[in-house]
């Protein structure tokens, strides 16, 4: 069949089963748009910044594990989209990502609008192509699909040249595909899965922590079911929460620099870590000499890349971990470990997460609450730094894909893009963004997009006025010197700022009048009574409303482990901080 | 430890993939040392042979991370595995009639041949392992060297060990 390749690029979207895709059209992808035009499958949505394109398709991805769908315009459009691919790209998130480009002929002559977008995006892609013969579009879109989904997930750019777009082609999309330097490992090796339920069976203290591999893989039942017959307690990283509910009495709450005292202790006193598709990141180990000094180390992954990264793994699997899991329980059995079992249920009741419980408006009662009032029915997404701590800490997430933030890049700005993905993704399921101050700016544009298609988006502004975690940082680490971190700062302010506190300039934007600026009911409460009421209130309404919550504006994310510091070492306050910079 | 790395590698033939590979280098901070790439007996597959200074442990990572680009069919560390290395060196040495013989005699003994001769000067042609290529500059370095081509080595293995080839792919 015969066509353009404008036309075949919409054909094939419908072949893989697209049915949305996010996007900002520009001079050399009208071709496509104008292919797209009254398309009845496929719902494009236009964003008002190519970043919230791609991280509504990150969004939408996410929430449903299935590939995201971002269309943008050469130049300006592609590399707008970079910071949405490196996070992607650092969260393992499938991605196709279609880049206009200028014609063939005039590549390389630095066109209108012309960058080098697979030079640009190559570090921040799991692959990307350019198509240079409009006859090798048929099978570069089939491998970009490919490529993104299965595996390890990432972000695949295609860059396709106007010319490609307009050229006649015969049509004839492959079922399969084959790669020759691409054959991810499902199934782990029978032999390494035997080593490791031998090794767990005469592990006296033995530890699970699971990461965003076991909702990549849709491993949270396997996973679940393993916990229940050999009792092992388990942390999850921040990417990993929701893979097991947080209600279980196995779980022990998040591990890392913003973990549970609970948690970190169980990872430094282990004898046995079994790690499952999660990385040995720097924020989960802290000092890495020190980190689970007296375990040994079970690693499972799809990526072998990840194994022996920064920890040198004793028993390494490379596959999918719900494969793996369901190997592992046929060899499970109940484990003889009450010692264990109670040393951890004394940490558990010596170090609850807390929070000063007063008359102040605490952000961290807040996400309580608006755990309380949806009863947990809800996909919560974050921006980044304390409130995306807070909600990791006090929101219990009880199933996968109910948690969608911003791990390995930590992109300020990426909550409120990613909810339209996920609500796009679920029309009938509540969808929160808890945000801050600061990073809600970084893509505030948004909210017109929010409004213009009438999603029922709630957003929750944890307002401190300030760009919260570096302040914190500031507070513990740097003698509270608030450099370039107060968002209340404006020209009229002294050098050095002594003394915040009631002089200081009035905050802008008014967060409320924005929401109505963009069609969205505005709130702003400044009273920890009118909490329940706002949220419950925010609930019944099915428009978007944007919430401000005038917080407390010195909160601290605790408990902490200092950068640097072993696991074992958490700091609670300034003091502990002082007394860490001491030793 | 700390030492001299030989990787091959077995790549696809076609744009981008050598700047993709390079980049895996540059942003851990090595540096290549030396480069070769050629294509093979299948024109879609292109051979490489890297050479890089590191530690045994970032190296074995960055081998994994070679493994993973999909533009990338097959990496094999030739480090430890018996193998056969060579490099071509083209050196222009100044080299008036008088003294013209006993650089001569000098490249007999390296197997060396002359490629070209001008009024001052003679072009010379090496091939060997590293340090007879090394050794060769440095006795030719007092008669003035002008200029000098390196290829950076080709490695393969010896043998039909399977576990060093590459194949085909």
């Amino acid at each position: 069949m015969k066509m353009t390749g404008a036309k075949a690029i919409v054909e094939i979207l419908h072949r893989e089963k697209v049915s949305i895709a996010f996007g900002i059209p520009g001079g050399v992808v009208i071709p496509l748009y104008d292919a797209l035009y009254g398309d009845k499958q496929i719902k494009m949505v236009v964003t008002k910044h190519e970043q919230g394109a791609i991280h509504a398709a990150d969004g939408y991805a996410r929430s449903t594990g299935k590939t995201g769908v971002c269309i943008v315009t050469s130049g300006p459009g592609a590399t707008n989209i970079v910071t949405g691919l490196a996070t992607a790209y650092m969260d393992s998130v499938p991605i196709v990502a279609l880049t206009g480009q200028v014609p063939t002929s005039i590549i390389g002559n630095d066109a209108f609008q012309e960058a080098d977008t697979t030079g640009i995006t190559r570090p921040v892609t799991k692959h990307n192509f350019i198509v240079k013969d409009p006859k090798e579009l048929p099978i570069i879109m089939k491998k970009a699909f490919y490529i993104a989904h299965t595996g390890r997930p990432g972000p695949v750019v295609v860059d396709l040249p106007k010319d490609i777009l307009t050229a006649e082609i015969d049509f004839d999309y492959p079922e399969k595909v084959t790669i020759p330097g691409y054959n991810p490992t499902i199934r782990g090796n029978p032999r390494q899965i035997k080593r490791i339920m031998e090794t767990i069976k005469v592990a006296r203290r033995p530890l699970i922590y699971a990461g965003g591999g076991i909702i990549t893989s849709s491993a949270s039942e396997e996973l679940h079911k393993f916990v229940k017959i050999t009792g092992i307690p388990v942390t999850l990283t921040l990417m990993g929460l929701g893979a097991f509910p947080a209600t279980e009495p196995e779980f022990l709450g998040m591990l890392g620099m913003h973990g549970t005292k609970t948690a970190n202790y169980a990872v430094h006193r282990c004898d046995l870590l079994i790690a499952i598709g999660s990385r040995f990141d720097d924020r989960i180990t802290g000092k890495l000499s020190m980190f689970a000094p007296d375990a040994r180390f079970i690693h499972i992954d799809i990526d072998p890349a990840s194994i022996s990264k920064n920890v040198v793994i004793d028993i390494p699997v490379v596959g999918d971990a719900k494969h793996i899991l369901r190997e592992m329980i046929q060899q499970a059995e109940k484990l003889d470990i009450q010692d264990w079992l109670t040393e951890i249920a004394r940490w558990k009741k010596e170090h609850p997460l807390a929070y000063q419980n007063d008359g102040t408006l605490r952000p961290q009662y807040i996400v309580e609450q608006i755990d309380k009032v949806t009863d947990g029915n809800v996909i919560v997404t974050t921006e980044v730094g304390q409130n995306q701590m807070w909600t990791a800490q006090f929101f219990k997430f009880t199933r996968p894909r109910q948690l969608i933030t911003s791990g390995g890049l930590g992109t300020m700005g990426y909550g409120l893009p990613a909810a339209i993905g996920a609500q796009f993704a679920h029309p009938n399921t509540l969808v929160f963004d808890i945000a801050g101050d600061g990073s809600i700016q970084m893509n505030i544009q948004e909210m017109a997009t929010i409004s213009q298609h009438n999603l029922p988006i709630k957003i929750a502004i944890l307002n401190n006025g300030y760009l919260g975690m570096v302040r914190q940082w500031q507070e513990f680490f740097f003698g509270r010197r608030y450099s370039a971190t107060c968002l209340r700062r404006d020209g009229r302010c002294p050098e050095e700022c002594e003394n915040p506190g009631e002089n200081c300039p009035p905050y802008i934007p008014d967060f409320v009048k924005l929401a109505e600026a963009y069609s969205a009911v505005g709130m702003r409460i400044e009273k920890k009574s009118d909490v329940e009421g706002a949220l419950h209130e925010a609930v019944k309404v099915k428009k978007p409303v944007l919430i401000e919550f005038i917080v407390n504006p010195e909160e601290n994310v605790t408990p902490m482990v200092p950068a640097g510091a072993p696991l074992n070492k958490m700091i609670s306050s300034k003091e502990d901080a002082q007394n860490f910079l001491l030793a | 430890m700390e030492r001299e790395h030989t990787i091959a590698l077995l790549v696809e033939n076609k744009s981008g993939v050598l700047a993709h590979i390079a980049g895996l280098f540059s942003g851990r901070g090595f540096n290549i040392k030396e480069l070769s790439v050629g294509e093979t007996e299948n024109p879609e597959y292109s051979r490489m042979t890297i050479v890089v200074q590191g530690d045994d442990q970032i190296v074995e990572q960055i081998k994994k991370q070679l493994n993973k680009f999909i533009d990338v069919i097959k990496v094999i560390d030739l480090t430890n595995i018996p193998s056969v290395h060579r490099e071509i060196i083209l050196i222009k040495v100044k080299a008036q009639p008088p003294r013209r013989q006993e650089i001569f005699q000098i490249v007999e003994v390296f197997k060396g041949k002359i490629v070209d001769i001008s009024q001052s000067s003679l072009t010379i042609e090496v091939t060997g392992i590293t340090e007879k290529i090394e050794a060769f500059v440095a006795i030719l370095k007092p008669y003035g060297i002008q200029e000098i081509a390196r290829t950076g080595r080709v490695s393969i293995s010896r043998g039909m060990s399977k576990a060093g080839g590459l194949g085909n792919g």
